[in-house]
Protein backbone atom coordinates (compact mmCIF):
# COMPACT_ATOMS: atom_id res chain seq x y z
CA UNK A 1 0.00 0.00 0.00
CA UNK A 2 1.56 3.17 -1.17
CA UNK A 3 1.51 5.76 1.69
CA UNK A 4 2.12 10.01 1.28
CA UNK A 5 1.12 12.70 3.06
CA UNK A 6 0.22 15.59 1.97
CA UNK A 7 -1.84 19.42 3.33
CA UNK A 8 -5.18 18.23 1.49
CA UNK A 9 -6.41 16.15 -0.50
CA UNK A 10 -9.06 17.06 -3.22
CA UNK A 11 -11.54 14.10 -4.09
CA UNK A 12 -12.82 15.11 -7.83
CA UNK A 13 -10.65 16.16 -10.57
CA UNK A 14 -13.80 18.22 -12.48
CA UNK A 15 -14.31 21.78 -12.76
CA UNK A 16 -14.80 22.23 -9.22
CA UNK A 17 -11.63 19.80 -7.88
CA UNK A 18 -9.37 21.15 -10.67
CA UNK A 19 -9.92 24.94 -9.10
CA UNK A 20 -9.19 24.65 -5.65
CA UNK A 21 -6.35 22.55 -6.34
CA UNK A 22 -5.14 24.87 -8.48
CA UNK A 23 -6.06 27.46 -6.04
CA UNK A 24 -4.41 25.43 -3.22
CA UNK A 25 -1.52 24.89 -5.48
CA UNK A 26 -0.35 29.14 -6.08
CA UNK A 27 -0.83 29.26 -2.75
CA UNK A 28 2.13 26.76 -1.80
CA UNK A 29 0.32 24.10 -0.07
CA UNK A 30 0.88 20.28 -0.95
CA UNK A 31 -2.06 19.09 -2.75
CA UNK A 32 -2.73 15.45 -3.78
CA UNK A 33 -5.92 14.85 -6.43
CA UNK A 34 -7.76 12.00 -6.88
CA UNK A 35 -10.09 11.63 -10.00
CA UNK A 36 -12.56 7.90 -10.74
CA UNK A 37 -12.03 8.61 -14.53
CA UNK A 38 -9.06 8.36 -16.49
CA UNK A 39 -8.67 12.05 -17.32
CA UNK A 40 -9.41 15.10 -15.59
CA UNK A 41 -12.24 17.20 -17.13
CA UNK A 42 -15.38 15.30 -15.29
CA UNK A 43 -19.11 16.14 -16.84
CA UNK A 44 -17.80 19.12 -18.51
CA UNK A 45 -15.98 16.56 -21.09
CA UNK A 46 -19.43 15.05 -22.71
CA UNK A 47 -21.16 18.59 -22.71
CA UNK A 48 -19.35 19.58 -26.02
CA UNK A 49 -21.93 22.08 -26.88
CA UNK A 50 -20.96 25.67 -26.11
CA UNK A 51 -21.73 27.80 -23.99
CA UNK A 52 -19.65 27.35 -21.24
CA UNK A 53 -16.48 30.61 -19.60
CA UNK A 54 -18.91 33.94 -20.58
CA UNK A 55 -18.29 34.86 -17.01
CA UNK A 56 -14.71 33.14 -16.11
CA UNK A 57 -12.89 33.68 -19.62
CA UNK A 58 -14.98 36.06 -21.66
CA UNK A 59 -15.71 34.21 -24.04
CA UNK A 60 -17.75 31.27 -25.23
CA UNK A 61 -16.49 28.13 -25.11
CA UNK A 62 -17.45 24.29 -25.23
CA UNK A 63 -17.49 21.91 -22.16
CA UNK A 64 -14.02 20.33 -23.30
CA UNK A 65 -12.65 23.30 -24.01
CA UNK A 66 -13.42 25.09 -20.60
CA UNK A 67 -11.85 21.70 -19.38
CA UNK A 68 -8.79 21.54 -21.30
CA UNK A 69 -8.18 24.97 -20.33
CA UNK A 70 -8.58 24.75 -16.82
CA UNK A 71 -6.50 21.02 -16.98
CA UNK A 72 -3.52 22.86 -18.61
CA UNK A 73 -3.10 25.56 -15.83
CA UNK A 74 -2.97 22.63 -13.75
CA UNK A 75 -0.40 20.86 -14.97
CA UNK A 76 1.83 23.67 -14.70
CA UNK A 77 1.31 23.33 -10.85
CA UNK A 78 2.50 20.79 -8.56
CA UNK A 79 0.02 19.33 -7.81
CA UNK A 80 0.05 15.49 -7.57
CA UNK A 81 -2.58 14.13 -9.72
CA UNK A 82 -4.01 9.81 -9.32
CA UNK A 83 -6.52 9.47 -12.56
CA UNK A 84 -8.44 6.17 -12.35
CA UNK A 85 -8.68 6.19 -8.51
CA UNK A 86 -11.80 6.22 -6.81
CA UNK A 87 -11.93 7.95 -3.24
CA UNK A 88 -14.01 4.68 -1.26
CA UNK A 89 -12.86 5.73 2.52
CA UNK A 90 -11.87 8.94 4.80
CA UNK A 91 -11.20 8.52 8.57
CA UNK A 92 -9.84 10.76 11.34
CA UNK A 93 -5.95 10.50 11.72
CA UNK A 94 -5.51 8.55 15.20
CA UNK A 95 -3.01 11.53 16.35
CA UNK A 96 -3.63 15.15 15.59
CA UNK A 97 -5.84 17.27 13.31
CA UNK A 98 -5.49 14.97 10.65
CA UNK A 99 -7.48 12.85 7.76
CA UNK A 100 -6.80 9.67 5.95
CA UNK A 101 -8.15 9.26 2.46
CA UNK A 102 -8.27 5.88 0.96
CA UNK A 103 -8.10 5.68 -2.86
CA UNK A 104 -8.60 2.66 -4.76
CA UNK A 105 -6.19 2.43 -8.40
CA UNK A 106 -5.83 -0.23 -11.33
CA UNK A 107 -2.23 1.18 -11.15
CA UNK A 108 -1.22 1.59 -7.89
CA UNK A 109 -3.38 -0.65 -6.01
CA UNK A 110 -4.62 1.19 -2.78
CA UNK A 111 -2.94 4.80 -2.18
CA UNK A 112 -3.40 6.07 1.22
CA UNK A 113 -3.15 9.43 1.65
CA UNK A 114 -2.49 11.04 5.10
CA UNK A 115 -3.23 14.79 4.79
CA UNK A 116 -4.14 17.81 6.79
CA UNK A 117 -7.83 19.06 4.98
CA UNK A 118 -9.97 17.51 2.92
CA UNK A 119 -11.87 19.67 -0.40
CA UNK A 120 -15.31 17.45 -1.46
CA UNK A 121 -15.32 17.96 -5.39
CA UNK A 122 -17.31 14.71 -6.12
CA UNK A 123 -20.02 16.76 -8.38
CA UNK A 124 -23.39 15.46 -8.80
CA UNK A 125 -24.94 11.69 -9.89
CA UNK A 126 -28.29 12.35 -12.21
CA UNK A 127 -32.04 11.21 -10.35
CA UNK A 128 -33.40 8.02 -11.95
CA UNK A 129 -36.36 6.01 -12.90
CA UNK A 130 -36.75 5.21 -8.89
CA UNK A 131 -36.54 8.48 -7.60
CA UNK A 132 -39.81 9.64 -9.78
CA UNK A 133 -41.60 6.30 -9.75
CA UNK A 134 -42.74 5.61 -13.40
CA UNK A 135 -44.70 2.51 -13.07
CA UNK A 136 -44.19 -0.05 -15.98
CA UNK A 137 -42.37 -2.94 -17.44
CA UNK A 138 -38.57 -2.48 -16.89
CA UNK A 139 -37.31 -2.76 -20.16
CA UNK A 140 -33.60 -2.01 -21.57
CA UNK A 141 -33.88 1.30 -23.38
CA UNK A 142 -34.45 4.07 -20.52
CA UNK A 143 -31.21 5.76 -19.67
CA UNK A 144 -30.78 9.21 -17.82
CA UNK A 145 -29.88 12.04 -20.04
CA UNK A 146 -26.59 12.75 -18.98
CA UNK A 147 -25.60 8.94 -19.63
CA UNK A 148 -26.93 9.15 -22.97
CA UNK A 149 -24.96 12.15 -23.93
CA UNK A 150 -21.90 10.32 -22.52
CA UNK A 151 -22.93 7.33 -24.99
CA UNK A 152 -23.24 9.81 -27.96
CA UNK A 153 -20.32 12.28 -27.23
CA UNK A 154 -17.90 10.21 -25.32
CA UNK A 155 -18.20 6.57 -26.31
CA UNK A 156 -19.69 7.27 -29.91
CA UNK A 157 -22.96 5.23 -29.48
CA UNK A 158 -26.37 6.24 -30.50
CA UNK A 159 -28.73 5.11 -27.74
CA UNK A 160 -32.09 3.96 -29.76
CA UNK A 161 -34.11 5.62 -32.95
CA UNK A 162 -37.61 7.32 -31.81
CA UNK A 163 -36.95 9.06 -28.37
CA UNK A 164 -38.83 10.50 -25.77
CA UNK A 165 -37.55 12.90 -22.82
CA UNK A 166 -39.06 13.06 -19.36
CA UNK A 167 -38.33 16.23 -17.90
CA UNK A 168 -37.47 19.40 -19.35
CA UNK A 169 -34.15 20.49 -17.53
CA UNK A 170 -31.65 21.92 -19.53
CA UNK A 171 -29.21 18.50 -20.17
CA UNK A 172 -32.66 17.05 -21.65
CA UNK A 173 -33.11 19.73 -23.86
CA UNK A 174 -29.33 19.80 -24.84
CA UNK A 175 -29.94 15.91 -25.61
CA UNK A 176 -32.97 16.39 -27.84
CA UNK A 177 -31.07 18.38 -30.12
CA UNK A 178 -28.37 16.12 -30.17
CA UNK A 179 -30.42 13.14 -30.54
CA UNK A 180 -32.20 14.67 -33.74
CA UNK A 181 -28.50 15.91 -34.91
CA UNK A 182 -27.51 12.35 -34.57
CA UNK A 183 -30.55 11.44 -36.72
CA UNK A 184 -32.83 10.13 -34.08
CA UNK A 185 -36.74 11.51 -34.08
CA UNK A 186 -37.34 12.97 -30.44
CA UNK A 187 -41.09 12.71 -30.40
CA UNK A 188 -41.91 14.65 -27.22
CA UNK A 189 -40.50 16.36 -24.16
CA UNK A 190 -42.80 15.83 -21.17
CA UNK A 191 -42.73 18.24 -18.19
CA UNK A 192 -44.96 17.87 -14.80
CA UNK A 193 -44.70 21.45 -14.10
CA UNK A 194 -46.43 23.97 -15.87
CA UNK A 195 -42.94 25.71 -16.92
CA UNK A 196 -39.74 24.60 -18.61
CA UNK A 197 -37.28 23.85 -15.96
CA UNK A 198 -34.59 24.35 -18.50
CA UNK A 199 -33.47 27.93 -20.12
CA UNK A 200 -35.36 29.52 -22.78
CA UNK A 201 -32.65 29.51 -24.87
CA UNK A 202 -32.67 26.02 -25.20
CA UNK A 203 -36.46 25.57 -25.57
CA UNK A 204 -35.81 27.75 -29.03
CA UNK A 205 -32.74 26.13 -30.18
CA UNK A 206 -33.22 22.82 -28.88
CA UNK A 207 -37.06 22.17 -29.21
CA UNK A 208 -38.62 24.91 -31.68
CA UNK A 209 -35.86 24.65 -34.17
CA UNK A 210 -36.77 20.85 -35.03
CA UNK A 211 -40.35 21.41 -34.28
CA UNK A 212 -40.16 19.07 -31.04
CA UNK A 213 -43.55 19.19 -29.13
CA UNK A 214 -43.12 19.75 -25.40
CA UNK A 215 -45.86 18.61 -23.06
CA UNK A 216 -45.96 21.28 -20.18
CA UNK A 217 -48.67 19.82 -17.06
CA UNK A 218 -47.68 15.99 -18.51
CA UNK A 219 -46.55 13.39 -17.18
CA UNK A 220 -45.05 9.73 -18.73
CA UNK A 221 -47.33 7.33 -16.37
CA UNK A 222 -46.06 4.33 -18.08
CA UNK A 223 -43.27 2.92 -19.87
CA UNK A 224 -44.45 -0.09 -22.19
CA UNK A 225 -42.07 -3.10 -23.64
CA UNK A 226 -40.82 -6.62 -22.91
CA UNK A 227 -37.07 -6.97 -24.04
CA UNK A 228 -36.98 -3.10 -25.51
CA UNK A 229 -38.78 -0.06 -24.55
CA UNK A 230 -41.90 0.18 -27.18
CA UNK A 231 -44.21 2.90 -26.13
CA UNK A 232 -44.60 5.08 -23.10
CA UNK A 233 -48.45 6.66 -22.03
CA UNK A 234 -48.35 10.49 -21.33
CA UNK A 235 -50.75 11.60 -19.36
CA UNK A 236 -51.89 14.97 -18.64
CA UNK A 237 -52.50 16.64 -14.55
CA UNK A 238 -55.32 18.35 -13.57
CA UNK A 239 -55.03 20.17 -10.61
CA UNK A 240 -52.04 18.03 -9.73
CA UNK A 241 -53.85 14.79 -10.71
CA UNK A 242 -53.11 12.60 -13.65
CA UNK A 243 -56.47 12.93 -16.04
CA UNK A 244 -56.28 9.33 -16.77
CA UNK A 245 -59.14 9.51 -19.52
CA UNK A 246 -57.09 12.08 -21.62
CA UNK A 247 -54.19 9.58 -21.65
CA UNK A 248 -52.46 8.70 -24.59
CA UNK A 249 -49.87 6.70 -26.08
CA UNK A 250 -46.31 7.18 -28.11
CA UNK A 251 -43.98 5.18 -29.88
CA UNK A 252 -40.68 5.37 -28.88
CA UNK A 253 -37.92 2.59 -28.01
CA UNK A 254 -35.74 4.71 -26.05
CA UNK A 255 -36.72 6.88 -22.37
CA UNK A 256 -34.15 9.48 -21.63
CA UNK A 257 -34.67 10.82 -18.22
CA UNK A 258 -33.77 14.69 -16.95
CA UNK A 259 -35.73 14.89 -13.30
CA UNK A 260 -33.21 16.67 -11.88
CA UNK A 261 -29.31 15.89 -9.96
CA UNK A 262 -28.49 14.74 -6.73
CA UNK A 263 -25.19 16.29 -4.94
CA UNK A 264 -23.15 12.86 -4.47
CA UNK A 265 -22.12 12.84 -0.68
CA UNK A 266 -21.56 8.94 0.05
CA UNK A 267 -17.75 9.19 0.82
CA UNK A 268 -18.85 12.50 2.91
CA UNK A 269 -20.86 10.41 5.16
CA UNK A 270 -18.11 8.39 5.72
CA UNK A 271 -16.47 11.15 7.93
CA UNK A 272 -19.60 12.10 9.34
CA UNK A 273 -20.01 15.37 7.28
CA UNK A 274 -23.94 16.67 8.10
CA UNK A 275 -26.02 17.44 4.79
CA UNK A 276 -28.25 19.86 4.06
CA UNK A 277 -31.97 18.41 2.98
CA UNK A 278 -32.46 21.22 0.56
CA UNK A 279 -30.02 20.96 -1.21
CA UNK A 280 -28.34 17.35 -0.85
CA UNK A 281 -24.95 18.66 -0.21
CA UNK A 282 -23.09 19.56 2.65
CA UNK A 283 -23.72 22.44 5.75
CA UNK A 284 -20.98 24.75 5.26
CA UNK A 285 -19.85 27.76 7.17
CA UNK A 286 -18.81 31.32 5.21
CA UNK A 287 -15.43 29.67 4.71
CA UNK A 288 -17.62 26.98 3.23
CA UNK A 289 -15.96 24.34 6.05
CA UNK A 290 -18.39 21.75 6.57
CA UNK A 291 -19.37 20.63 10.51
CA UNK A 292 -16.22 18.59 10.49
CA UNK A 293 -13.05 20.64 11.12
CA UNK A 294 -10.69 20.48 7.89
CA UNK A 295 -13.31 19.56 5.75
CA UNK A 296 -14.25 21.32 2.89
CA UNK A 297 -16.89 21.30 -0.12
CA UNK A 298 -17.11 23.18 -3.42
CA UNK A 299 -19.14 22.97 -6.88
CA UNK A 300 -22.25 20.35 -7.79
CA UNK A 301 -21.27 18.42 -4.59
CA UNK A 302 -21.98 21.03 -2.34
CA UNK A 303 -25.30 22.06 -4.06
CA UNK A 304 -25.96 21.27 -8.10
CA UNK A 305 -25.20 24.53 -9.75
CA UNK A 306 -25.89 25.92 -13.20
CA UNK A 307 -23.28 27.36 -14.80
CA UNK A 308 -19.82 26.12 -14.29
CA UNK A 309 -18.33 29.40 -14.22
CA UNK A 310 -20.25 29.68 -10.91
CA UNK A 311 -18.31 26.59 -9.56
CA UNK A 312 -15.01 28.12 -11.07
CA UNK A 313 -15.41 31.01 -8.69
CA UNK A 314 -16.52 28.93 -5.50
CA UNK A 315 -14.01 25.87 -5.37
CA UNK A 316 -11.20 29.12 -6.67
CA UNK A 317 -12.28 30.48 -3.10
CA UNK A 318 -12.70 27.32 -1.08
CA UNK A 319 -8.73 26.88 -2.10
CA UNK A 320 -8.10 29.91 -0.66
CA UNK A 321 -10.37 29.47 2.62
CA UNK A 322 -8.73 26.21 2.61
CA UNK A 323 -4.85 27.49 2.45
CA UNK A 324 -6.14 30.04 4.89
CA UNK A 325 -7.09 27.52 7.48
CA UNK A 326 -4.27 25.37 7.07
CA UNK A 327 -2.28 29.08 7.97
CA UNK A 328 -4.28 28.61 11.13
CA UNK A 329 -6.88 31.17 10.23
CA UNK A 330 -10.15 30.93 12.02
CA UNK A 331 -13.13 32.31 11.23
CA UNK A 332 -14.62 35.06 13.97
CA UNK A 333 -18.13 34.38 15.01
CA UNK A 334 -20.33 32.89 12.55
CA UNK A 335 -24.12 33.33 12.37
CA UNK A 336 -26.49 31.56 10.78
CA UNK A 337 -28.32 32.51 7.04
CA UNK A 338 -31.49 31.65 6.38
CA UNK A 339 -33.75 31.17 3.17
CA UNK A 340 -36.78 34.19 2.79
CA UNK A 341 -39.94 33.99 0.80
CA UNK A 342 -39.99 32.26 -2.59
CA UNK A 343 -35.82 31.10 -1.82
CA UNK A 344 -35.50 27.64 -1.57
CA UNK A 345 -31.82 28.04 -0.27
CA UNK A 346 -29.26 30.30 0.23
CA UNK A 347 -25.61 29.34 0.59
CA UNK A 348 -22.87 29.51 2.28
CA UNK A 349 -25.43 28.31 5.68
CA UNK A 350 -23.80 30.82 8.15
CA UNK A 351 -21.78 34.12 7.77
CA UNK A 352 -19.11 36.27 9.28
CA UNK A 353 -19.96 39.65 9.91
CA UNK A 354 -16.32 40.66 10.08
CA UNK A 355 -15.57 39.55 6.27
CA UNK A 356 -17.19 40.22 3.00
CA UNK A 357 -19.52 37.64 2.11
CA UNK A 358 -20.34 36.21 -1.25
CA UNK A 359 -23.91 33.75 -1.12
CA UNK A 360 -25.33 31.86 -4.05
CA UNK A 361 -29.35 31.70 -3.58
CA UNK A 362 -31.50 29.38 -6.00
CA UNK A 363 -35.22 30.93 -6.47
CA UNK A 364 -38.53 29.26 -6.73
CA UNK A 365 -40.56 31.65 -9.04
CA UNK A 366 -40.44 33.00 -12.74
CA UNK A 367 -40.67 36.73 -12.17
CA UNK A 368 -39.75 39.90 -13.62
CA UNK A 369 -38.64 42.95 -12.01
CA UNK A 370 -38.68 41.13 -8.57
CA UNK A 371 -36.75 42.76 -5.36
CA UNK A 372 -34.01 40.83 -3.44
CA UNK A 373 -34.09 41.90 0.53
CA UNK A 374 -31.49 41.29 2.99
CA UNK A 375 -33.17 40.93 6.47
CA UNK A 376 -30.63 41.24 9.31
CA UNK A 377 -32.86 41.06 12.91
CA UNK A 378 -35.94 41.89 10.90
CA UNK A 379 -34.55 45.39 9.10
CA UNK A 380 -34.10 45.02 5.54
CA UNK A 381 -30.56 46.61 5.40
CA UNK A 382 -30.15 45.74 1.04
CA UNK A 383 -32.21 45.43 -1.38
CA UNK A 384 -31.30 44.75 -5.04
CA UNK A 385 -33.86 44.84 -7.96
CA UNK A 386 -33.49 42.02 -10.35
CA UNK A 387 -34.73 42.08 -14.03
CA UNK A 388 -35.64 38.24 -13.91
CA UNK A 389 -35.48 35.75 -11.73
CA UNK A 390 -36.11 32.24 -12.33
CA UNK A 391 -35.51 28.44 -10.54
CA UNK A 392 -33.37 27.72 -13.24
CA UNK A 393 -31.30 30.37 -13.05
CA UNK A 394 -28.84 30.85 -9.25
CA UNK A 395 -28.06 34.08 -8.39
CA UNK A 396 -24.97 35.63 -6.81
CA UNK A 397 -24.81 38.39 -4.09
CA UNK A 398 -21.95 39.66 -1.67
CA UNK A 399 -22.59 41.70 0.79
CA UNK A 400 -19.53 43.14 2.42
CA UNK A 401 -18.60 44.28 6.10
CA UNK A 402 -20.25 48.16 5.13
CA UNK A 403 -23.33 46.30 4.59
CA UNK A 404 -23.89 43.73 7.51
CA UNK A 405 -21.72 46.21 10.09
CA UNK A 406 -24.53 48.81 10.29
CA UNK A 407 -27.61 48.97 12.19
CA UNK A 408 -28.14 48.45 15.58
CA UNK A 409 -28.12 44.43 15.01
CA UNK A 410 -26.90 43.06 18.54
CA UNK A 411 -29.83 40.22 19.17
CA UNK A 412 -30.52 38.03 16.55
CA UNK A 413 -27.93 38.20 14.24
CA UNK A 414 -29.60 35.65 11.80
CA UNK A 415 -29.60 36.94 8.17
CA UNK A 416 -32.51 36.21 5.80
CA UNK A 417 -32.09 36.55 2.18
CA UNK A 418 -35.52 36.86 0.20
CA UNK A 419 -37.42 37.64 -2.97
CA UNK A 420 -40.11 39.38 -2.78
CA UNK B 1 -46.76 40.43 -46.10
CA UNK B 2 -48.45 38.46 -43.92
CA UNK B 3 -46.40 35.40 -44.87
CA UNK B 4 -43.14 37.05 -43.46
CA UNK B 5 -44.82 37.83 -39.87
CA UNK B 6 -43.47 35.92 -37.43
CA UNK B 7 -43.69 35.46 -33.28
CA UNK B 8 -40.38 34.60 -31.65
CA UNK B 9 -39.00 34.20 -27.94
CA UNK B 10 -35.93 36.76 -27.68
CA UNK B 11 -33.01 34.65 -26.45
CA UNK B 12 -30.63 37.12 -26.45
CA UNK B 13 -30.83 36.99 -22.28
CA UNK B 14 -32.59 35.15 -19.84
CA UNK B 15 -35.79 37.57 -20.13
CA UNK B 16 -37.28 35.99 -22.82
CA UNK B 17 -38.94 38.95 -24.58
CA UNK B 18 -42.06 37.59 -27.11
CA UNK B 19 -41.19 39.13 -30.54
CA UNK B 20 -43.63 39.86 -33.25
CA UNK B 21 -41.26 40.00 -36.39
CA UNK B 22 -42.64 41.29 -39.78
CA UNK B 23 -41.32 43.01 -43.21
CA UNK B 24 -42.73 46.68 -43.86
CA UNK B 25 -43.94 47.94 -47.39
CA UNK B 26 -40.00 49.30 -47.74
CA UNK B 27 -38.90 45.79 -47.32
CA UNK B 28 -37.10 46.63 -43.79
CA UNK B 29 -37.80 44.26 -41.14
CA UNK B 30 -40.42 45.71 -38.26
CA UNK B 31 -39.63 43.68 -34.32
CA UNK B 32 -42.13 44.49 -31.98
CA UNK B 33 -42.36 43.50 -28.37
CA UNK B 34 -38.55 43.93 -27.49
CA UNK B 35 -37.05 45.43 -24.12
CA UNK B 36 -34.10 46.59 -25.72
CA UNK B 37 -32.17 46.69 -29.08
CA UNK B 38 -30.55 43.70 -28.52
CA UNK B 39 -34.27 42.46 -29.55
CA UNK B 40 -34.16 44.19 -32.79
CA UNK B 41 -30.82 42.74 -33.85
CA UNK B 42 -31.54 39.06 -32.90
CA UNK B 43 -35.16 39.33 -34.67
CA UNK B 44 -34.14 40.52 -37.21
CA UNK B 45 -31.41 37.97 -38.03
CA UNK B 46 -33.83 35.18 -36.84
CA UNK B 47 -36.07 36.29 -40.00
CA UNK B 48 -33.76 36.88 -42.88
CA UNK B 49 -31.09 34.69 -42.15
CA UNK B 50 -31.14 32.20 -38.87
CA UNK B 51 -27.43 30.91 -37.47
CA UNK B 52 -26.59 28.50 -35.18
CA UNK B 53 -23.33 27.20 -33.73
CA UNK B 54 -22.58 23.52 -34.41
CA UNK B 55 -21.21 21.37 -32.24
CA UNK B 56 -20.51 17.48 -32.83
CA UNK B 57 -17.97 14.68 -32.80
CA UNK B 58 -15.89 12.87 -35.03
CA UNK B 59 -14.24 9.44 -34.60
CA UNK B 60 -10.53 9.43 -33.50
CA UNK B 61 -8.67 6.31 -35.11
CA UNK B 62 -5.77 5.60 -32.82
CA UNK B 63 -6.74 7.70 -29.95
CA UNK B 64 -7.16 7.12 -26.71
CA UNK B 65 -10.51 8.56 -26.68
CA UNK B 66 -12.50 7.05 -29.44
CA UNK B 67 -14.65 10.57 -30.48
CA UNK B 68 -13.03 14.41 -30.83
CA UNK B 69 -15.80 17.36 -30.25
CA UNK B 70 -15.88 19.96 -32.72
CA UNK B 71 -17.72 23.29 -33.12
CA UNK B 72 -17.90 25.35 -36.20
CA UNK B 73 -16.21 28.54 -35.12
CA UNK B 74 -18.69 30.93 -35.89
CA UNK B 75 -22.54 30.54 -36.09
CA UNK B 76 -23.87 28.73 -39.53
CA UNK B 77 -26.15 29.51 -41.64
CA UNK B 78 -29.31 26.80 -41.08
CA UNK B 79 -29.28 25.71 -44.31
CA UNK B 80 -25.90 24.29 -44.13
CA UNK B 81 -26.33 22.76 -41.03
CA UNK B 82 -27.90 19.25 -41.92
CA UNK B 83 -25.02 18.54 -44.83
CA UNK B 84 -22.60 19.16 -42.33
CA UNK B 85 -23.86 17.21 -39.58
CA UNK B 86 -24.11 14.40 -42.22
CA UNK B 87 -20.29 14.76 -43.13
CA UNK B 88 -19.22 15.33 -39.85
CA UNK B 89 -21.11 12.29 -38.55
CA UNK B 90 -19.11 9.96 -41.14
CA UNK B 91 -15.68 11.59 -40.51
CA UNK B 92 -12.86 9.96 -39.25
CA UNK B 93 -9.19 11.56 -38.22
CA UNK B 94 -6.24 10.40 -37.22
CA UNK B 95 -4.99 10.55 -33.73
CA UNK B 96 -3.00 12.89 -32.29
CA UNK B 97 -5.42 15.41 -32.62
CA UNK B 98 -4.68 19.15 -31.32
CA UNK B 99 -6.82 21.39 -29.36
CA UNK B 100 -8.37 23.96 -31.72
CA UNK B 101 -7.16 22.03 -35.02
CA UNK B 102 -9.15 23.28 -38.07
CA UNK B 103 -10.90 20.13 -39.19
CA UNK B 104 -12.92 21.69 -42.30
CA UNK B 105 -12.07 25.17 -44.10
CA UNK B 106 -15.24 27.64 -45.68
CA UNK B 107 -18.29 24.98 -45.09
CA UNK B 108 -20.48 26.33 -47.73
CA UNK B 109 -19.07 29.18 -49.09
CA UNK B 110 -19.28 30.95 -45.51
CA UNK B 111 -15.66 31.48 -44.62
CA UNK B 112 -16.94 29.50 -41.51
CA UNK B 113 -14.63 26.43 -40.08
CA UNK B 114 -14.92 23.76 -38.63
CA UNK B 115 -12.45 23.27 -35.46
CA UNK B 116 -11.67 20.51 -32.63
CA UNK B 117 -12.44 21.60 -29.18
CA UNK B 118 -10.24 19.04 -27.17
CA UNK B 119 -7.10 17.09 -27.59
CA UNK B 120 -6.18 13.24 -28.17
CA UNK B 121 -3.79 12.17 -27.27
CA UNK B 122 -2.46 8.88 -29.83
CA UNK B 123 -2.92 5.43 -28.42
CA UNK B 124 1.21 3.56 -28.93
CA UNK B 125 1.08 -0.01 -29.65
CA UNK B 126 3.14 -1.91 -27.05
Amino acid sequence: MRQEHYDVAVIGGGSAGMAAAISLAQRGKSVVLFEREEVLGGILLQCIHNGFGLHHFKEELTGPEYAERVSKTLEELPVTVFVGSTVMHMEEAHAGEGKIVYAYSREHGIVMAEVRAVVLAMGCRERNRGNIGTPGTRPAGVYTAGLAQRLVNVEGYIPGKEVVIVGSGDIGLIMARRMTWVGAKVKAVVEIQPYPAGLTRNIVQCLNDFSIPLYLSHIVSEIHGKNRVEAVTITPMVDGMPDTQRSFRVDCDTVLLSVGLVPDNEVSKKLGVQLNPETNGALVDSRLMTNVPGVFACGNVLHVHDLVDFVTEESTRCGEYVAEYLDGVRPAAQHRVVAGSNVKYVLPNWYDRSHDNRFYLRPMVVKNRAELQVRLDGHVIKTKVLKHVQPSEMIALALDEKDLGDGAAQGDLRLEIAIV
Amino acid sequence: MDNTKREMVCIACPVGCHLTVSTAEDGSVVVEGNRCQRGVEYGREELLAPKRVVTATLAVSRGKSPRVPVKTDAPLLKAFIPGLLDQVYNMEIAAPVALGMVVLENIGGTGVRLVTTRSVLEVRAI
